[in-house]
């Protein structure tokens, strides 16, 4: 995959535009996938995942092949996320395209795609967990937030992240601890009593 | 070894506890207590991976690139243009702009080689150009604006610098002709985005954070980049619509 998102990207140097096609087909998805779990919207998931692409079809002369293609467009993607909560939280009015109808939970109305998981029993207690990791999240600084998202969903490296957050190292790895003390707080008492291992 | 802490369990369990991660492994196999404190952070962990994320519709990679396509070939017929070519035709695109404002402020004939070119065709050049311009020079503000951390404390940003030199010299041709049409906010804009054209151009062609933080600031101080961006789509509108005249 490397390999070939490097032929990809010499090629787009090159001037051959068409090549970019390529590392959209390859890369789409998992860009789609980062950006979801960072804004926890799908309408703006769907814009990072544009404008991602656009940047760094812009930025192209600016990758050096150092990192991988793919690293280098999450970074990207991960910025642009934040900067997109960060102005969201400066308009609250446009924070969320999903309004909830009277009497109903928010988190249960943004997240109401959980609901397709199979197994009564397993069914409801799934539901509530995804319910409470959706209601957490949202509760974690953006910082929190997207430090957690690249360590726990994307592998990234400790270093990896510091370098899209401007972090140190320990800034860093105190980030994800926080996350991971808020997210257990919140869904220890749940997942102990569902005796899940 | 000590009990170990909530912060080095988590840092075990994603892999960075370095050299301390064989005494954490020790540790938690020979106490029970740690064990147990271990496994409940484990289900914990194990349980935020059931995050639902929506799946997409099979053609999606269709649709990102059918969203994106139109906006990427504009900026390959800039990478295949050339800077000289392109300020070429800017400096010609001015010179009929200016041909043309003229000739409508004072109702003097246009010059001969004028003639042949309709207004309308005159208009639309201009228009072209500066949504091509506006367009730029958005990319340079972008561009900072989302630049990352610079790596070993310092970013080279010469191509951004590079880009804003060559912006200057039509961004002055373009205000000095809006001013003489008497489009005052046009003027207004440019002659902002001309002040932090000149400062990304003046900056040293690496920069420390806090020079980049700098930079930023005065982009976002300015909301120049809205400005820029609201402004380009208005042009680029009635470059549309002067097509279909």
């Amino acid at each position: 995959m490397e390999d070939s998102d490097s032929v990809a990207v010499a090629r787009v140097k090159a001037g051959d535009g068409d090549a970019y096609r390529a590392l959209v087909d390859r890369h789409s998805r998992s860009v789609f996938r980062l950006a979801y779990r960072m804004t926890g919207n799908e309408q703006d998931a769907e814009d990072v995942v544009q404008e991602t692409f656009l940047r760094a079809y812009r930025q192209l002369h600016r990758y050096e092949a150092r990192a991988s293609f793919g690293t280098w467009l999450y970074r990207i993607a991960s910025n642009y996320s934040l900067d997109l909560v960060r102005s969201k939280k400066r308009h609250p009015q446009a924070a969320f395209d999903e309004s909830p109808a009277p009497g109903e939970d928010a988190t249960n109305a943004i997240h109401s795609v959980a609901s397709e998981a199979p197994g009564p029993d397993r069914l409801l207690f799934g539901d509530e967990v995804q319910r409470t990791v959706a209601s957490t999240l949202d509760t974690l600084s953006q910082q929190e937030r997207t430090a957690f998202v690249l360590r726990h969903f994307e592998g990234q490296s400790i270093e990896e992240i510091g370098t899209s957050l401007g972090l140190s190292g320990n800034a860093t790895k105190h980030s994800i601890f926080r996350a991971v003390q808020k997210l257990r707080r919140a869904l220890e008492p749940l997942v102990n009593s569902a005796g899940v291992s | 070894m000590n009990h170990p802490t909530e912060e080095q369990f988590v840092l075990y369990y994603y892999g960075d506890s370095n050299q301390g991660a064989a005494g954490i492994e020790d540790h938690i196999h020979d106490c029970e207590p740690c064990r147990a404190s271990y496994q409940a952070l484990q289900r914990v962990l194990n349980s935020v991976d059931s995050f639902p994320v929506p799946e997409r519709a099979p053609d999606y990679e269709n649709r990102v690139w059918a969203a994106i396509e139109g906006r990427i070939e504009k900026r390959r017929r800039w990478w295949s243009f050339g800077w000289r070519q392109a300020l070429a035709a800017a400096a010609m695109a001015v010179l009929l702009v200016g041909a043309f404002l003229a000739g409508r402020a004072w109702q003097k004939p246009a010059p001969r080689q004028m003639a042949a070119v309709d207004g309308g065709v005159r208009e639309r050049l201009l228009l072209v150009a500066v949504g091509d311009h506006l367009e730029r020079s958005e990319m340079v503000l972008v561009e900072l604006a989302n630049a990352g951390a610079p790596a070993g404390g310092r970013l080279d940003i010469s191509y951004e610098q590079k880009t804003a030199e060559d912006l200057l010299e039509s961004n002055r041709l373009y205000r000095q002709t809006a001013a003489t049409n008497g489009d005052v906010a046009a003027a207004a804009l440019l002659e902002e985005l001309e002040r932090v054209l000149l400062e990304i151009a003046h900056s040293p062609s690496e920069v420390s954070a806090r020079q980049l933080e700098e930079l930023r600031k005065q982009i976002e101080d300015r909301g120049i980049l809205f400005k820029v961006k609201i402004f380009g789509s208005q042009v680029e509108q009635s470059a549309g619509n002067s097509t279909s005249l």
